[in-house]
């Protein structure tokens, strides 16, 4: 792969598995200590940071559904980038950095039942066999190198890892593209002697496979999150409800939300505009001339007084 | 003179009674971990039966399978035995059955260890069928157009792939086979007429091997064709080159991927026959220790416990005495003047008395 920008995924799995640990082992906590009216007071404060907390997991796991099917298409990218440099790199089993690469190429093509980047032509246009095993006096290879601009040996020949163990006749791995070279063969028919797909669309398929096979199981992960947020919610309500009147042993109301959606957006909003305001107040009055703060000592009851029958 | 008596206490017996419960429900499970490792083995050799020349070897795998299942009734049994030896009144029920059982585990034991046994002598046999098998199934490469043996040049190639092996002993064998088809011959070539011709058989020889044997970890292009003649590759030498082809023959590699599972298959068995040795001496304290209770008539005191009642000699003794007195039952008695008419009473199955002596032997009244 080229890069590893689909590590993303995975990576967020991985956090929101490790906090989810947390967060529910709390939640657990909190279930089991409002049997007891006594204990869970303690908890109150914590609950709305448990929320925020809880609900930001959710989201994250929902992003990560959608990030894996919208990364398939970066997925494939970096793939092919890859494979061409594997494929490249291929004869350089000499230089340091690069010496594993035909290992690495002949095991994915024999276990991914693939051949080359899209097809087997691939390896028709790169030299795969290093120089150091070319015999540079004959003048076959002369002539090849001849044949091309870059003075590459190319041959329509492919690895043996591209050979099909299925094919009923030993594998043909050399002039491929001749049917005169080999005995009853034409190659424009023969389907089983190399493996057909590209190694990209292997990988691909394989790695859509796994993503969607663990796609369902975060789903219901999903769903068990948000049930639990929900009916914690409900037990949070109607505990405190049951707590603030006289008989805690009486029947007591649960809700989701104190008023209806609207009105509760709109508290928000406003009691978010304080905190703005409060934090706006402050840094104009630090900013006041020295001079100006007897004006300002004067006009301050002024000032005071203005606001408060807006907000 | 009894064989490592042990005294036992009420709690102590009850105690041992509970222990042994629960070693028997853990021996169930471990006689389920038998049935599953016989039947582990026996898929693993069906696996390449293509590969085996017909054999004796499925007995290995059927024998733990069925020890297995044996162990799973015999240790629920005991189970059942146990827990109810805490309370003396339920034990009398099973006071009948405890011997024979005793006995009969006892002999199953022994049969887990001829298994386990069995696992590592099964290994000769296993290279000679890998042998002939492989022979055949190298020679049948070619015949991907038989029916019954089309799909043999591809189990052979994954297999020299998977193993990373190549021919029987190694690449030579392929030397001495045809390995391409004579539909891919063309008959009227020159070379090819010649390699035919080369040969009493009419084989087309060639000193060259199929793809699968190829190196994965070869730095070079893999080299199949031509491979003992040195001046046909450039920069090669045969006998020098270790990495183009898998160094390894297929029976070789294959033998040692058996053996490794047999090795560990057998000492799990043996683990495994230990622990129901120890099992079995538990429930024969307990047993000997319970009716010593019973014989002494308050179930609350103490009683012995132990594995034999005589020393080994006498216990020999006594039941060779029992079996031939059996025999006996059964034929004419010659004192009688072989008149089958006389009735004479059978002393086989007498108890013996207090002193545990045979009786001496009484003059017959004719």
């Amino acid at each position: 792969m080229e890069n590893t920008e689909i590590h993303v995924v995975p990576n967020i799995l991985l956090m929101v598995g490790l906090a989810s640990i947390g967060t529910n082992w709390i939640a657990s906590r909190v279930c089991q200590d409002s049997l007891d009216m006594s204990r869970f007071p303690r908890w109150k404060g914590l609950l709305l940071a448990w929320f925020a907390v809880a609900t930001l997991l959710c989201c994250l796991l929902v992003t990560v559904v959608i990030l894996s099917y919208a990364l398939q298409g970066r997925l494939e990218e970096s793939l092919k980038i890859g494979l061409r440099n594997g494929i490249r790199f291929y004869k350089d089993t000499d230089v340091p950095g690069r010496c594993f690469q035909k290992e690495t190429i002949d095991r994915l093509q024999m276990e991914f039942r693939c051949c080359g980047n899209n097809n087997y032509k691939d390896w028709f246009e790169v030299q795969w066999v290093s120089n150091r095993y070319l015999d540079f006096t004959s003048k076959d290879v002369k002539d090849r190198i001849r044949s091309n601009v870059d003075g590459r040996y190319l041959l329509d020949g492919v690895p043996f890892s591209c050979c099909n163990p299925g094919s009923p006749r030993p594998c043909l791995q050399n002039h491929l593209t001749d049917n005169h070279a080999h005995y009853n063969y034409e190659y424009q028919s023969e389907d089983l002697n190399l493996f057909n797909r590209g190694c990209r669309q292997a990988l691909t398929d394989y790695y859509m496979g796994l993503m969607n096979s663990t796609g369902p199981g975060v789903l219901s992960v999903i769903l068990i999150q948000v049930s639990v947020i929900l009916s914690l919610r409900y037990l949070q309500t109607a505990v405190e409800g049951a707590m603030a009147s006289e008989n805690p042993e009486d029947d007591s109301v649960g809700y989701l939300l104190e008023k209806g959606l609207k009105d509760t957006f709109e508290d928000i909003k406003s009691k978010a505009q304080d905190l703005l305001k409060l934090a706006q107040v402050d840094p104009t009055t630090g900013e006041a001339c020295p001079e100006a703060e007897d004006e300002k000592a004067n006009n301050g009851t002024d000032k005071a007084a203005s606001p408060t029958p807006t907000s | 003179m009894a064989v490592l008596r042990v005294k036992f206490t009420k709690t102590k017996r009850d105690k041992l009674a509970q222990v042994l419960w629960i070693l028997n429900w853990i021996s169930v499970i471990t006689g389920v971990i038998l049935f599953s490792l016989g039947l582990f083995l026996k898929v693993e050799i069906n696996k390449r039966k293509e590969l085996m020349a017909d054999r004796d070897i499925q007995y290995v795998p059927n024998m733990l399978i069925a020890v297995g299942l044996i162990a799973c009734g015999i240790n629920f049994l005991g189970g059942k035995i146990c827990y109810d030896c805490v309370d003396t009144t339920k034990f009398l029920r099973w006071k009948l059955i405890m011997l024979p059982y005793i006995v009969c585990t006892f002999f199953f034991t022994s049969c887990i260890l001829v298994g386990a046994l069995m696992c590592y002598s099964m290994r000769g046999e296993l290279e000679e069928s890998l042998d002939l098998g492989l022979a055949a199934a190298l020679k049948f490469y070619k015949d991907t157009d038989t029916p019954g043996r089309c799909f043999l040049k591809r189990t052979v190639d994954m297999l020299q792939i998977e193993f990373r092996c190549c021919g029987n002993e190694g690449y030579k064998d392929w030397f001495r086979i045809q390995w391409i088809s004579n539909r891919y011959l063309d008959m009227s070539h020159k070379e090819v007429l010649d390699r035919l011709r080369s040969n009493v058989e009419g084989k087309y020889l060639q000193d060259g091997v199929p793809f699968s044997c190829c190196n994965v970890d070869s730095p070079r292009p893999c080299i199949q064709s031509r491979i003992s003649n040195n001046s046909a590759h450039y920069n090669y030498d045969h006998v020098t080159e270790q990495l183009n082809l898998w160094p390894r023959g297929c029976r070789h590699a294959l033998l040692d991927h058996y053996t490794h599972i047999m090795q560990s298959i057998g000492l799990t068995v043996l683990v495994i026959w230990v622990f129901e040795l120890s099992v079995l001496t538990g429930v024969r304290y307990l047993q000997t220790a319970l009716e010593n209770v019973l014989r002494l008539g308050d179930p609350d005191s103490e009683s012995d416990g132990w594995l034999l009642e005589n020393s080994f000699m006498e216990t020999a003794r006594i039941n060779l005495n029992i079996i031939k007195n059996l025999g006996k039952c059964n034929q004419v008695d010659t004192a009688s003047n072989g008149d089958p008419n006389i009735n004479v009473p059978c002393t086989s199955t007498a108890t013996y008395g207090p002193d545990n002596l045979p009786p001496k032997p009484q003059p017959k009244t004719s």
